[in-house]
């Protein structure tokens, strides 16, 4: 199924978001950088695997939590951290920070700082490859809570009604921010994925924290998408939790912060993707820390560089609001 | 030249726009069944020779305007129509936080090359959701343009200059100036954004306008000229970017200045335009900027109390006797 080289490689990626995020945080609670910081820890693999299903022209929105995809859709880790401090060498100048990173240069078009507001972009996305006659696929990520906004149901209905190669990747992590899935208050619906049938959309559910179920229902629906007839649009809800508070500073007054890190080392879809590759006998148990110490090593020039580079020069303030 | 309708010059830059460049597509509700709300768009597909590119959508503000967003953002020009500016609530967050700001949240990266038609004004007995004239909630907003067109050669000139613009385009229309006829340049005709075209030349007044205020201004000003009072008419064209010089240039010639909108008055464009001429050119000021607009009400169906909330060249004419003390 999965060569061993394919293999490190996810694992590299899924590393390289934990460690990303694991920097980001000491950073911003030394300090040294400041704002929201939404992380993405313990669901690294939704990204990590639904992204190896894409090719590099295909496009992907994201959300506030966008870090993990925006490096597994293969975005420069430096390039990022350094967005985060707002220099001049950032994926963006150093004008959208950690909530609204982009690289177009990738197909990561945008983390969106509005809750729900990927979802027409990516439709738009896919409208544009169908004129151009290019067979690249739209991937939009949005949590359980952003999928009772209203633009959901339009994009999803556009979507389906056009027949656009769009997927829909909700990550049902069971919070929006301090209010859980379960309270009764967000949707009558406890499965997201039951809303895909209303637009005639194939869908699954899967387990978010295992990589594997991920990646084959994410090929499944890619494949549909890229090549398929009829309503080629896909919906894939994955669940997991969220480990962290919804951002950086969240005090988590509305559960026990303790018992929601713990269930990291219950349930860490990192390591779930290592037991799964060393019970397969697909790799050594051995084969792990060189790529952790490669990603180590990776995370620490991106905060040298970032450290390193400058501000945007007082000109940028005015520059990019309008192309010539 | 020949003379046309607003609504054929508008269909012809249209036309000749989505024939020059593929990736010009129109998308709209009811775009094929009544060639949108106004009819603008009626035999379009077949006369560019692909239909595909005039979709028809599904009732669903914030999906168009997104959409057209994410398909700027990949390579095409889109123009979408939402009917009536009441719909512009519907899809805020598209046009101000997506449309407006992603190439600069982005650091530059992508192109929002779009522009979002939307036909205005009190017409008759339409009420409170169909008439709006919102073009300064728009020129609030950096990373929008705002254009307003006064007549046929304007529409057709502004509209082949918005599509080929790189930018976000908020492209107002009255819906009164559909059915006015003019004389239309033929051809590659465009009309450049932050140039003002003086409407009329005199020495007396300035009088600052707009879209449909521009034929009441100059209706305005014949008037006038039958009792003596000489009028300048300035035709913005377009809000952002807006031509300060030239609104400057003419009050700094005629020292008395009248703004006029349709919008209602109270923090309309008209304060932006009457803030800036109180700034630079108080000098040469000799009476006090008047400022004309709607009421602060919703617009009411009952026809009277309808009337009351126009713009209309007898408010001009008034506006401008007490700009020069004349009673």
């Amino acid at each position: 199924m999965f060569n061993r080289t394919q293999l490190l490689q996810y694992y590299e990626t899924m590393h390289t978001i934990r460690e990303f995020e694991l920097e980001a945080i000491r950073l911003r609670e030394s300090e040294e950088i400041l704002g929201t910081l939404h992380t993405y820890i313990g669901e690294e693999v939704i990204a990590t695997a639904a992204c190896a299903c894409l090719k590099k022209t295909d496009y992907i929105e994201s959300t506030h939590r966008g870090h993990g995809h925006t490096i597994a859709k293969g975005a420069d880790v430096k390039r990022m951290m350094a967005e985060l401090f707002g220099k001049v060498t950032g994926s963006c100048k150093g004008k959208g920070g950690s909530m609204h990173i982009a690289d177009f240069s990738v197909g990561m078009l945008g983390a969106n700082g509005i809750v729900g507001g990927g979802y027409g972009l990516a439709v738009g996305a896919a409208l544009a490859s169908r004129f151009k006659g290019r067979d690249a696929v739209s991937v939009v990520f949005f949590g359980d809570g952003a999928s009772n906004r209203g633009t959901f149901h339009e994009a999803a209905n556009m979507a389906a009604a056009w027949k656009l190669p769009v997927i829909f990747v909700c990550e049902n992590n069971g919070w929006a921010c301090g209010t859980s899935h379960a309270c009764g208050g967000q949707q009558a619906v406890q499965d997201i994925a039951k809303r895909a049938v209303g637009y005639d959309m194939e869908s699954f559910i899967v387990n978010g924290n295992d990589f594997f179920a991920v990646y084959e229902a994410m090929r499944h629906l890619v494949d549909r998408a890229r090549n398929g007839v009829g309503n080629r649009c896909g919906f894939l809800e994955c669940k997991t939790f969220r480990i962290m508070g919804h951002t950086i500073g969240d005090s988590q007054q509305y559960r026990d912060a303790a018992v929601a890190k713990k269930r990291l080392e219950a349930d860490d879809c990192i390591v779930n993707f290592e037991k799964r590759c060393i019970a397969e006998g697909w790799l050594e148990a051995s084969d792990f820390s060189p790529v952790k110490g490669t990603v180590l090593e990776k995370i620490r020039e991106a905060k040298k560089y970032a450290i390193e580079s400058p501000y945007p020069d007082s000109s940028e303030l005015y520059t990019d609001i309008y192309d010539a | 030249m020949s003379e046309m309708t607003y609504l054929q010059a508008t269909f012809e830059a249209m036309k000749e726009e989505m024939l020059r460049d593929a990736s010009v597509f129109a998308m709209a509700e009811d775009i094929n069944g009544c060639g949108g709300a106004m009819g603008a768009y009626t035999g379009l597909g077949a006369a560019i020779g692909d239909p595909s590119r005039v979709m028809d959508t599904p009732i669903s503000e914030a999906g168009i305007v997104s959409s057209a967003v994410g398909a700027a953002l990949a390579g095409m020009r889109p123009v979408i129509d939402l009917r009536f500016s009441n719909c512009l609530p519907c899809c805020m967050d598209e046009i101000v936080n997506q449309a407006a700001k992603s190439r600069y949240m982005f650091g530059g990266q992508g192109k929002v090359s779009m522009v979002i038609r939307c036909p205005d004004g009190i017409v008759k007995m339409q009420g409170a959701h169909h008439t709006d004239c919102l073009e300064a909630w728009f020129a609030h907003i950096p990373g929008l343009q705002v254009v307003v067109p006064s007549s046929p050669a304007e529409g057709k000139g502004l509209l082949k200059t918005a599509i080929r613009n790189n930018n976000p385009v908020m492209f107002f229309e009255h819906k009164l100036l559909f059915g006015v006829k003019g004389e239309v340049p033929e051809g590659d005709y465009t009309i450049p954004f932050g140039k003002a075209d003086v409407a009329r030349q005199g020495g007396d007044v300035t009088v600052v306008a707009y879209g449909i205020m521009v034929g009441r201004a100059l209706e305005a000003a014949a008037q006038l000229a039958s009792e003596g009072i000489d009028v300048e008419v300035i035709d913005l064209r377009t809000l952002s970017p807006w031509d300060k010089e030239a609104v400057l240039n003419s009050v700094k010639k005629t020292g008395r200045a009248v703004v006029a909108h349709e919008a209602t008055r109270q923090c309309g464009f008209g304060a932006e335009i009457s803030a800036a001429i109180s700034e630079e050119a108080f000098d040469s000021l000799k009476s006090p900027v008047v400022r004309i607009g709607g009421p602060f009400v919703p617009i009411p169906v009952s026809p009277d109390l309808e009337d009351m909330c126009r713009t209309l060249p007898k408010d001009i004419v008034n506006a401008v006797r007490q700009c020069v003390g004349a009673r």
